[in-house]
């Protein structure tokens, strides 16, 4: 069913969002902007200038996937925290993920992965949880899952019972 | 009688930032809230603001407040009175104003040379069976309980109304540590920016279109709603009422312009459903038709701050001129802010607002 | 019903407690507390009834347009508890009539 009834993108449209696999080596932004509102900060945060809108600020942010090098400043300047980094490593995926939730994840556990409609997917490894001035409270919790979950994960909740 | 040259009746961003640039052009201005703190309805917004990111984009809309607060307090042009109410607004730019004085309040009136209203809105109602029952919220008080005072409105809640303010809420309700169950939405679509949507169903929270709120149940507070679907013609559908338990429910169904201080001066006013009711007819400079009287924020029509802010700097700029201090820079800024509304309005969301607008320059 | 602890706000602060009285009962709420936050701290919701049919009433805005929240405070009707701050003994009840004009 459609995004602007349910609030969960399609398979599809997801798809769309990622580059072609090998890209992912290293780390990229996902940007799940889908819909044309006026707001450009991803743009004017990006350093390496990977973010383009343009003027007209209600256009969809396009990733130029050769500039962005996934330092994440994007996912915590996305107001809609529709922004993630995700790579490719040998057997598993790094994800960035914004978070605004207490409590706050602590590095070597292990929490639920969650989809885009909430449910639980799998196991998410903490890595690093990434909390700096500039972010304003938007925290960024570097996870490892594992590879076939790449176009399903998209948060973290709750410790993996 | 006191005399002032310029009055900005309330102090949120609408009227912070008309009296910033009206200051930057030289032009002294009084502020009168009636709260105890400025900021309007910004000092609850937890959430980054979108928009341009040369205009407080990604900025808390709590931060925004106090860098539009400092920026007024620190102007020496720039008079604030709190905890002062305007109760009255005549034709010959006197305002009359009942200020907290313990334990009574002073009744003061005051002579001006030009008004800027900036009073905002208020949350609309929602007519359903027993919608009086305590714990019945509107969702910008639940905002103000737990962002404000830190009190958790309830423990399960349902949020009725998917705008931008029922998906905001609802998301801050689960930082708050409040149970959401689900959001309802009258219409087939989900109302507000998806990616609000989309953070809510991170979360599990169902959002049910095509669904409206039938009844609330309790005795001395709500502890129960019935839920009922509505086909295309917006009628109920038989046999599909739904229960939930809940100790509060929040109503996000809109904000109407308070503009009952311009009804009262004379001001010529139209009821356009799409600003969200009755507003003041506005011209380019955001003056009414009364000279002197301008108006801007919310009360002109609702829209997000973003656009608050940048109407305040428009009107503030015009208004200083109108009282003989032309900004230095007043032309390019007119262009700048002005160049900024029409982007805010112009994609899909800007729908209703320019629908308004136009039916504002009707005759 | 207070929150202790928030992702983005800060509520960790000590504050003074303050007692008042609700419908004669001894309660408390904090320093910078309005009196319906106080209450609604302590999980009381209900501020008043209507007028005619003593339906259960309580806040709807929170910040002062919508006058649902009026209670009688200190012998004084119509008090819109939403933006009256809380002060240490003050009496608080809850209002069931129109109120009087100069009652005392």
């Amino acid at each position: 069913m459609m995004l602007k009834v349910t609030g969960v993108a399609e398979a599809n449209q997801i798809k769309t969002r990622f580059p072609p696999l090998d890209y992912l080596i290293k780390p990229k932004a996902i940007i799940e902007c889908y819909e044309d509102i006026p707001c450009n900060p991803c743009s004017t945060s990006c350093p390496f200038q990977a973010i383009h809108i343009g003027v007209d600020i209600n256009q969809q942010p396009k990733l130029n996937v050769e500039l962005c090098t996934g330092c994440g400043i994007c996912v915590h300047s996305c107001p809609g925290l529709a922004i993630m980094v995700a790579q490719s490593l040998e057997d598993k995926i790094r994800f960035k993920i914004p978070y605004e939730f207490l409590p706050i994840p602590k590095v070597g556990e292990v929490w639920n992965a969650i989809n885009r409609s909430g449910k639980l997917i799998g196991k998410a490894i903490i890595e690093k949880v990434i909390n700096t001035k500039k972010q304003d409270q938007t925290l960024i919790i570097q996870v490892l899952v594992d590879k076939d979950l790449l176009y399903d994960f998209v948060t973290i909740r709750g410790l993996y019972e | 009688m006191l005399n002032r040259d310029l009055v900005i009746i309330g102090g949120g961003p609408a009227g912070l930032t008309a009296a910033i640039i009206a200051a930057e052009a030289g032009q002294s201005s009084l502020i009168i809230d009636r709260n105890r703190n400025l900021g309007g309805q910004l000092i609850k917004q937890t959430h980054m603001f979108f928009g341009s990111g040369q205009m407080f984009a990604k900025t808390r809309g709590i931060n925004i407040a106090n860098k539009l607060i400092e920026e007024a307090r620190k102007s020496e042009l720039i008079e604030i009175w709190n905890e002062a109410t305007v109760v009255g607004l005549y034709d010959d730019k006197v305002v009359t104003i009942l200020k907290k004085d313990k334990p009574n309040n002073k009744y003061l009136k005051v002579q001006a040379k030009a008004i800027i209203v900036a009073t905002g809105a208020s949350e609309k109602v929602l007519t359903f069976e027993n919608n009086d029952l305590p714990g019945i919220f509107g969702a910008g008080a639940v905002q103000t309980l737990m962002n404000v005072y830190g009190v958790k409105p309830g423990n399960n809640i349902v949020m009725v109304g998917s705008g931008n303010i029922g998906l905001i809420v609802s998301y801050q309700l689960m930082q708050a540590g409040v149970n959401v169950i689900a959001v309802i939405e009258a219409a087939p679509t989900i109302g507000g920016y998806k990616v609000h949507a989309s953070k809510l169903r991170r979360l599990e929270i169902d959002i049910l279109p095509s669904t409206t709120i039938k009844k609330a149940y309790g005795t001395d507070h709500v502890t129960s709603i019935s839920t009922i679907k509505l086909d295309e013609k917006w009628n109920e559908i038989e046999g599909t009422e739904n229960f939930y338990e809940v100790d509060a429910v929040c109503i996000a169904v809109g904000l109407t312009p308070l503009s009952s201080i311009l009804s009262m001066v004379g001001c010529k006013m139209k009821y356009i459903p799409q600003l969200g009711g009755l507003v003041p007819i506005i011209d380019y400079n955001h003056m009414t038709n009364i000279p002197g009287i301008y108006a801007c924020g919310d009360v002109v029509g609702i829209e997000e701050a973003t656009s608050a802010i940048v109407e305040g700097y428009l009107t503030g700029l015009n208004v200083a001129k109108y009282l003989g201090k032309t900004h230095p820079q007043y032309d390019e800024l007119i262009e700048k802010y002005n160049n900024e509304l029409r982007i805010l309005r112009s994609g899909p969301f800007g729908e209703k607002i320019r629908a308004g607008l136009l039916r504002m320059e009707e005759r | 019903m207070r929150i202790n602890s928030h992702p983005i706000l800060d509520f960790a602060k000590e504050r003074k407690k303050i007692f008042f009285t609700f419908n004669d009962e001894v309660v408390y709420g904090y320093v910078g507390d309005t009196i319906a936050s106080a209450l609604h701290a302590l999980g009381i919701k209900q501020l008043s009834m209507s007028i005619k049919r003593k339906r259960p009433r309580g806040l709807y805005c929170a910040i002062g347009n919508c006058s649902s929240c009026h209670m009688i405070v200190n012998e004084e009707a119509n008090v819109k508890t939403c933006i009256t701050l809380l002060e240490e003994g003050m009496k608080v009840m809850l209002q069931t009539n129109l109120g009087e004009l100069n009652a005392k």
